[in-house]
């Protein structure tokens, strides 16, 4: 058939190189159980602990459950988690040849990046939605607006993004997918020195300085303003404005130092 | 004639190591160019560098007729890969495999798909074409790995080692689908360590140590530089292979090769005829056991040898090690 030789005489889109390396990156996710494992049972898990074996020892002033302070950190810190996995996928593809396919075909430069950050959040925001699901199952209750629930969904989405840079950044200098994955493991306890799992003013003031300040407490309260309304915000201490203002501020920032560093580095390696 | 890679004086280094040092190379279309040489002898860093994978530090090089650095999205639309050096999805089927590389190839979809169906059939790859490649055989793996190479209809066909760590039985049918495809048209550049590779496959043989082109020539020429023939005496008792060794350096216009591991010794000689008889009756008087005596062509083998003063068993035992 004359269409199966024929030559090829242009580049490839951008929209189709994207797309395409985006299918592949979320078909690998998918296919690959132990990524759907760590995803989901994992992050399953570690809400079941905290709910019902923390919970009971975890105090929250202002009339805010447990549960409803929890889940708004787990679906937050959630996509971080995701995040990590990026790192050690993008160590991977630079190591087993991927990009080297890539590299040599008629596609834009940027598409592995692009098709990279497109797989992630999409599959980021599958593992919102099915961490919301499980933390309503636990409990969870909206104390806003509908509307804002939705805005709390999105702004996580954004989050995810933001972070990605800095996964991919990782995962193209790490060399090897373990080390990427040892790097990315350093993310863990910036997750926990932050207001996810327990308020910030319940640490030690030393602690408190760093905790208040950093993007995570930021955007784990912006969500848990938007989902709990006039009550986490009387306890937080800032009015949902200026939390989603602040979080989106940092994303801004995230996305504005990472993603031109990772897109140099890429073209370096 | 059309040439399809023009290398001329190509220098790279990374860090300390100086991987190609000036190397030239000319290949004209219709042929099948082997690249050969050891580890380290710079063949990988040749062939990234003609997938525009790699710059060189200095040198020109033009493939197709196109500058690799001015004019590399052209370049890339002529080419395809398989090997060492490019990667299959083990997550995703021989299929979509096939299907994403002619999508990025700029292929729509309908003819992505037909493209993926046509070339898993000439590779008889049809039947586990829905499977998962993480289920595929070395064998199997290689030869999608080489339909990928072909969903874009390349004019140069580049493999980095492509039988490398493959059972006998997987090679052989590799280099038939490689013979296949030059006799279809398809021009092709291929590295390798296995000099019988090189020898089956190619019409035009470049040998090369030390990032520099050391011979070149049809496998048949590179045989005849070293000169004449080669004795080979395959001895009964490993006790008598010093000692025809001994006898054979009367005859030797070349290095003695022994292989005690074989029991073999080897020597190169100018012209067959007497000199065999000769050699023959010495080594029997000598009162050794002998259990085969050829006359024959060189080997490639014995060509390297002579040409890099290196052992060739040496690069094999590190191929094997790898």
């Amino acid at each position: 058939m004359a269409v199966v030789t024929a030559p090829i005489t242009r580049t490839t889109s951008i929209g189709t190189s994207t797309l395409q390396i985006a299918r592949r990156a979320i078909l690998r996710y998918m296919r690959t159980p132990q990524m759907i494992v760590l995803g989901t049972i994992q992050g399953a898990m570690f809400l079941l602990i905290f709910r019902y074996v923390f919970g009971g020892a975890i105090q929250i002033q202002g009339g805010i459950s447990y549960v409803d302070f929890l889940v708004p950190g787990f679906i937050t810190t959630g996509v971080l988690f995701s995040g990590m996995g990026a790192a050690t996928v993008v160590a991977e593809d630079l190591e087993q040849g991927f990009v080297d396919r890539l590299r040599s075909l008629p596609v834009p430069r940027a598409s592995f990046l692009t098709g990279r950050a497109l797989a992630d959040t999409a599959w980021n925001t599958w593992g919102l939605i099915v961490t919301a699901a499980i933390g309503f199952a636990v409990g969870f209750r909206i104390h806003g607006s509908v509307a804002e629930a939705f805005a709390a969904l999105g702004l996580c989405v954004v989050f995810g993004f933001a972070f990605e840079w800095l996964f991919i950044m990782l995962g193209l200098i790490a060399g090897t997918p373990q080390a990427a994955q040892g790097m990315a493991l350093l993310v863990f306890p910036f997750t926990f020195i932050s207001s996810a799992y327990v308020p910030v003013s319940s640490m030690p003031g030393w602690l408190q300085g760093f905790a208040s300040h950093q993007p995570i407490t930021y955007m784990v309260n912006a969500v848990r303003a938007l989902t709990q309304g006039p009550a986490a915000e009387a306890l937080i201490g800032h009015s949902t404005g200026y939390l989603v203002t602040g979080s989106l501020l940092w994303s801004l920032g995230l996305v504005v130092v990472f993603a031109p560093l990772a897109a140099l580095r890429y073209r370096r390696s | 004639m059309a040439f399809i890679i023009e290398a001329k004086g190509l220098t790279k280094r990374f860090g300390k190591t100086q991987a190609l040092d000036g190397l030239d190379l000319t290949a004209e279309s219709g042929q099948v160019v082997a690249v050969l040489g050891p580890n380290g002898a710079g063949k990988t860093t040749f062939i990234r560098m003609v997938a525009t994978l790699l710059r060189p530090d200095s040198g020109q090089l033009r493939v197709g007729g196109h500058d690799v650095r001015r004019e590399a999205p052209a370049v890339r639309r002529s080419i395809g890969l398989a090997g060492q050096f490019a990667a299959i999805e083990p997550a995703m089927t021989g299929r979509e495999n096939l299907e994403l590389v002619a999508r990025l190839f700029g292929r729509k979809r309908k003819d992505a798909k037909a493209n993926a169906s046509s070339v898993l059939d000439s590779l008889g790859l049809t039947g586990a074409g829905d499977r998962l490649v993480r289920t595929y055989s070395g064998g199997m793996r290689r030869r999608l790995d080489l339909g990928a190479s072909l969903v874009g209809a390349p004019k140069l066909l580049l493999l980095d080692e492509p039988t490398t760590g493959l059972d006998p039985r997987s090679r052989i049918e590799l280099w038939d689908a490689i013979r296949m495809l030059v006799k279809q048209g398809t021009d092709v550049l291929l590295t390798t360590q296995y000099l019988d590779e090189a020898d089956n496959l190619a019409s035009h043989v470049v040998i090369i140590d030390h990032g520099r082109v050391v011979a070149a020539g049809t496998p048949g020429e590179l045989k005849r530089r070293i000169g004449g023939k080669v004795i080979e005496v395959h001895v009964r008792h490993e006790d008598d292979v010093a000692r025809v060794a001994g006898v054979l350096r009367d005859f030797n216009h070349g290095d003695i090769r022994i292989d005690d591991a074989t029991r073999r010794v080897s020597v190169s000689v100018d012209s067959g005829g007497p000199v065999l008889t000769n050699a023959l009756r010495a080594v029997e008087d000598a009162g050794v056991d002998v259990e085969d005596v050829a006359l024959r062509q060189p080997k490639l083998e014995e060509v390297f040898l002579t040409l890099t003063g290196r052992p060739e068993a040496d690069a094999a035992l590190e191929a094997a090690a790898s």
